[in-house]
C-alpha cells in the first residue's frame, strides 16, 4: 500500500466508527430523551420514569462512555497504520 | 464557628493556593503563554478544561434553573455534556495536530484568507466578551452574599485576583490553577448534594437518591409531581417547551459547546493527538459529576423549598427565609390575609419584586408591584445552590464550602475567557494582520497589556452589567453554533471547501442569528421591540435558533463552494495531513 492508499483507508475506518458512534450519540439523547421521552416514560426504572431519566441521567452516562470507546477504538486503528506516536510529541505547523 | 469566619478561611485558604500555584507555573515564551508549551498531561488537560468549562452559571444558577424547570431543565444537562462527544469526534484531535494557537488560526490558514480570520475573530471576540461579564458578575455576588462586601469590591477583588494569575502565567498558569479550581468547585458541589440526598432518601449517592423513596415508602420524583400537581404547576416530569423547541435547544447548545474558542483551544495544550482525544474523555466524566448531580440537587432543592414554605405561618418560618428575603431574593406578599403562604402556580409579582421601606403585619418586607394573581411567594432562582445548605440545615462549614467553590468556578472560567480575548488581540491582530514583525516579547508584551485591558472593560460590566447581558450569555452558544462549527467540521471533513462557500456560511449563519436575537429576544433600545413567542419562526425559540442558523451554514456554505474554485493544492494537503494523527507527511511552510 501506497502513503495514499493507506492513509485513504485509515481515514474510511475512521469514519465509519465516527458514524456509528454519533449514531449512538443521537439516539440516546434526542431520540430516547427527547423524541421518543414520553413513549419510554411508561416504564420505569426504580423511581425515575424512563424517558426523564434518560435526558437528565442516562445520556450523559453514554457520552462518556462513547469517547473512552472512541479513544480505545482509534489507538488500535493508529497501531493496525502505524501512525502510533505516543512516545514523541506530535510535529506541528507552526509558522 | 460562624458561617461568615468559615467563610473567610476557606476562600483564604483556597486563594492561597491559587497565588502560589501562578508564582510557581511562570510562562516564559509566547507558546508557554498561549498553550503552556503544549506539554500539558491528559489529565491535568482534562482537569483544566472541566474547571474552565463550568462557570458561575453552571455551580450557582443550573441546578436552581433546572429545579423550576422540570424536565425543560433537560436542556442545558444534554446540551452541556453532549457538546463534548462532537468536540473530541469531530474537531479536538484535528485541530491539536494542526497546531495552532487559536481557532482563527485554523480558520485564516485553512481557507487561505485573511477575511475569514477576521470573521472568527469577530466572532471569539463577541463569544468571549458577553460570557466573560457573566463571570465577573458571578463573583462580585458571591462575594458580597457571603464576605458581607458590596458587589462593587467583590468585582475589584475578583479582577485583582484573575489579572494576578493570568499575567503571570498566561496558560499554563491558567492550566494549573485550574486544576485547584477544579478540585475546591467539585468538592464544594458535592458535599452539600451528599448530605441532602442522606438526609432525603437515605441514599449517599444524589443519582441514585434522586430515584429512591422517601420516608414515607414513596419514590421522591412521584411525591414531587403530587406536589407541583396540587399546587397548579406542570408536573416536574413533563415539561411546557414543544418537543421541536427541546431538540432545537439541546442541538444548538451541543454544537455550541463544541465550538466555543476557550473550549477548543485547551486542546492544543496537550503533546499529541492521542492525548488530546483522551483529554476530552477525562474533561467530559469530570464534568459529568457535576452535570449529573446537579439534577438530583434540583429535585431535593424544589422538595424542600415547597415543604418548607406552602402554607406554613410566615412567623414560624426558619431563619434562613428571612435573610434571603432582606437581601432581596425573596418576596412575600400576604394577598388574602391569612399569614400564611400560598406557593402556586403564576407570577408573584409584576417582574423583579420592588420593595416599600415598610414592613406588613407578619414582620415581612412589603412590595409595592405585587401581582394579581394567587401566588404569593416571588424566588430568585440563583439562590437555590446558595441557600440549599441553610435550607437543609448542614454545618455551617458546607455553607462556607459552596462560596470557595462558586468562587472557584467564576474565576476559572473567567481566566481562560481572558486568555482566548487576549490571544485574538495579540496573536491574531497585531502579529497576523497588523505587525507581523513583532518579536516574541513584543507579542507577549502585547499580550498581556491586552489583558489588563479585557479585565478592566468586563470588570465594568460585572459592576454595571447591562440588562441585555444575561440573555445574551445564553445566546453565545447559538452565536458560536451557527458562525464557528459549521466551519471547522467542514473545514477537516470536506477537502472541497473552499473559502468562497466557509466565509459565506459563517457570515450568514452569524447574521441572521444576530437578527433572530434581536428581532424575538433583545429588541434594540428605543428603536424596536422584541416580537412575541407567537411569532417564532417554525416555533422556534431565540435559543433554539442557533440550530437553524447552523444548518443554513451548513447549507451555503456546501452550494457556494461547489459553483466557486476548490482551494489551492497545498491547503488540500493540509487537510490530508491533519487527517493523520503523527507527524509525519505533514504540510509545511504555507
Amino acid at each position: 500500500m501506497t502513503e495514499k492508499q493507506k492513509a485513504s483507508a485509515y481515514w474510511k475506518e475512521n469514519i465509519k466508527y465516527l458514524v456509528i458512534l454519533l449514531s449512538i450519540w443521537f439516539i440516546v439523547s434526542f431520540g430516547c430523551g427527547i423524541l421518543f421521552k414520553d413513549e419510554l416514560d411508561a416504564f420505569r426504572l426504580g423511581g425515575f420514569k424512563l424517558g426523564f431519566w434518560f435526558a437528565q441521567q442516562g445520556s450523559i452516562y453514554v457520552f462518556v462512555v462513547l469517547i473512552f470507546v472512541y479513544v480505545h477504538l482509534m489507538n488500535k486503528l493508529d497501531k493496525k497504520y502505524g501512525y502510533d506516536e505516543s512516545s514523541k510529541p506530535t510535529k506541528s505547523t507552526k509558522s | 464557628m460562624s458561617v461568615q469566619v468559615w467563610t473567610w478561611i476557606l476562600v483564604g485558604v483556597s486563594f492561597a493556593l491559587y497565588f502560589g500555584i501562578a508564582i510557581w507555573a511562570r510562562a516564559g515564551s509566547t507558546k508557554e503563554f498561549y498553550v503552556a508549551g503544549g506539554s500539558v498531561s491528559p489529565l491535568a488537560n482534562g482537569m483544566a478544561t472541566a474547571a474552565d468549562w463550568m462557570s458561575a452559571a453552571s455551580f450557582i444558577s443550573m441546578a436552581g434553573l433546572i429545579s423550576f424547570m422540570g424536565y425543560d431543565g433537560s436542556v442545558y444537562l444534554m446540551g452541556w455534556t453532549g457538546g463534548y462527544v462532537l468536540l473530541a469526534l469531530l474537531l479536538a484531535p484535528y485541530l491539536r495536530k494542526f497546531g495552532k494557537f487559536t481557532v482563527p488560526d485554523f480558520i485564516g490558514d485553512r481557507y487561505y484568507s485573511n477575511t475569514a480570520r477576521t470573521v472568527a475573530v469577530i466572532c471569539a471576540l463577541i463569544v468571549s466578551f458577553t460570557y466573560v461579564a457573566g463571570q465577573m458578575r458571578g463573583v462580585g455576588i458571591v462575594f458580597s452574599q457571603f464576605l458581607q462586601v458590596e458587589i462593587f469590591w467583590g468585582v475589584i477583588i475578583g479582577m485583582i485576583v484573575v489579572l494576578a494569575f493570568a499575567l503571570l502565567g498566561g496558560m499554563k498558569g491558567i492550566t494549573y490553577t485550574q486544576v485547584a479550581q477544579y478540585c475546591v468547585l467539585i468538592f464544594a458541589f458535592m458535599v452539600p448534594a451528599i448530605f441532602i440526598s442522606i438526609q432525603m432518601t437515605g441514599n449517599i449517592v444524589p443519582q441514585i437518591g434522586m430515584g429512591g423513596r422517601v420516608e414515607d415508602g414513596t419514590f421522591l420524583l412521584e411525591k414531587l409531581d403530587t406536589l407541583h400537581t396540587q399546587l397548579g404547576f406542570k408536573e416536574y416530569t413533563s415539561g411546557s417547551k414543544s418537543t421541536w423547541d427541546v431538540f432545537a435547544i439541546t442541538l444548538a447548545l451541543m454544537a455550541g459547546t463544541s465550538g466555543l474558542p476557550h473550549v477548543i483551544v485547551r486542546f492544543f495544550t496537550v503533546p499529541n493527538v492521542k492525548d488530546a482525544r483522551k483529554s476530552a474523555g477525562i474533561a467530559l466524566l469530570l464534568i459529568a459529576v457535576l452535570y449529573t448531580t446537579a439534577p438530583a440537587v434540583s429535585v431535593f432543592a424544589r422538595t424542600n423549598l415547597i415543604e418548607t414554605v406552602s402554607n406554613k405561618a410566615y412567623k414560624n418560618l426558619p431563619e434562613w427565609f428571612k435573610n434571603w428575603e432582606n437581601t432581596g431574593l425573596i418576596a412575600w406578599s400576604d394577598k388574602n390575609n391569612d399569614g400564611k403562604i400560598q406557593y402556586v402556580n403564576g407570577e408573584a409579582v409584576d417582574g423583579k419584586p420592588v420593595y416599600t421601606n415598610e414592613r406588613g403585619t407578619n414582620g415581612e418586607r412589603l412590595v409595592s408591584n405585587a401581582s394579581a394573581e394567587a401566588n404569593e411567594l416571588y424566588v430568585d432562582r440563583d439562590i437555590m445552590v446558595l441557600a440549599n445548605p441553610e435550607i437543609a440545615n448542614l454545618p455551617n462549614w458546607v455553607i462556607a464550602l459552596v462560596a470557595a467553590g462558586g468562587l472557584a468556578a467564576a474565576l476559572s472560567t473567567a481566566a481562560g475567557l481572558l486568555l482566548v480575548i487576549s490571544t485574538s488581540v495579540s496573536h491574531d491582530l497585531i502579529k497576523k494582520q497588523l505587525k507581523p514583525s513583532i518579536s516574541d516579547k513584543g507579542e507577549l508584551l502585547a499580550a498581556r497589556l491586552s489583558i489588563v485591558v479585557a479585565v478592566v472593560i468586563s470588570g465594568f460590566f460585572g459592576i454595571y452589567p447591562p440588562g441585555f447581558v444575561a440573555a445574551v450569555v445564553a445566546l453565545a452558544f447559538g452565536l458560536a453554533a451557527a458562525s464557528f462549527f459549521p466551519a471547522i467540521v467542514l473545514g477537516i471533513f470536506d477537502k472541497r471547501m473552499n473559502k468562497e462557500g466557509a466565509v459565506s456560511g459563517m457570515i450568514v449563519g452569524l447574521v441572521l442569528m444576530l437578527f433572530y436575537m434581536i428581532r424575538f429576544k433583545t429588541g434594540l433600545v428605543g428603536v424596536l421591540d422584541p416580537l412575541p413567542e407567537s411569532e417564532w419562526w417554525l416555533g422556534t425559540s431565540p435559543e433554539g435558533f442557533g440550530t437553524l442558523a447552523m444548518i443554513l451554514n451548513f447549507t451555503v456554505a456546501l452550494i457556494v463552494s461547489r459553483f466557486t474554485p476548490a482551494p489551492p493544492a497545498d491547503v488540500q494537503e493540509i487537510v490530508e495531513s491533519i487527517r493523520i494523527p503523527s507527524g509525519a507527511g505533514e504540510a509545511q511552510g504555507h
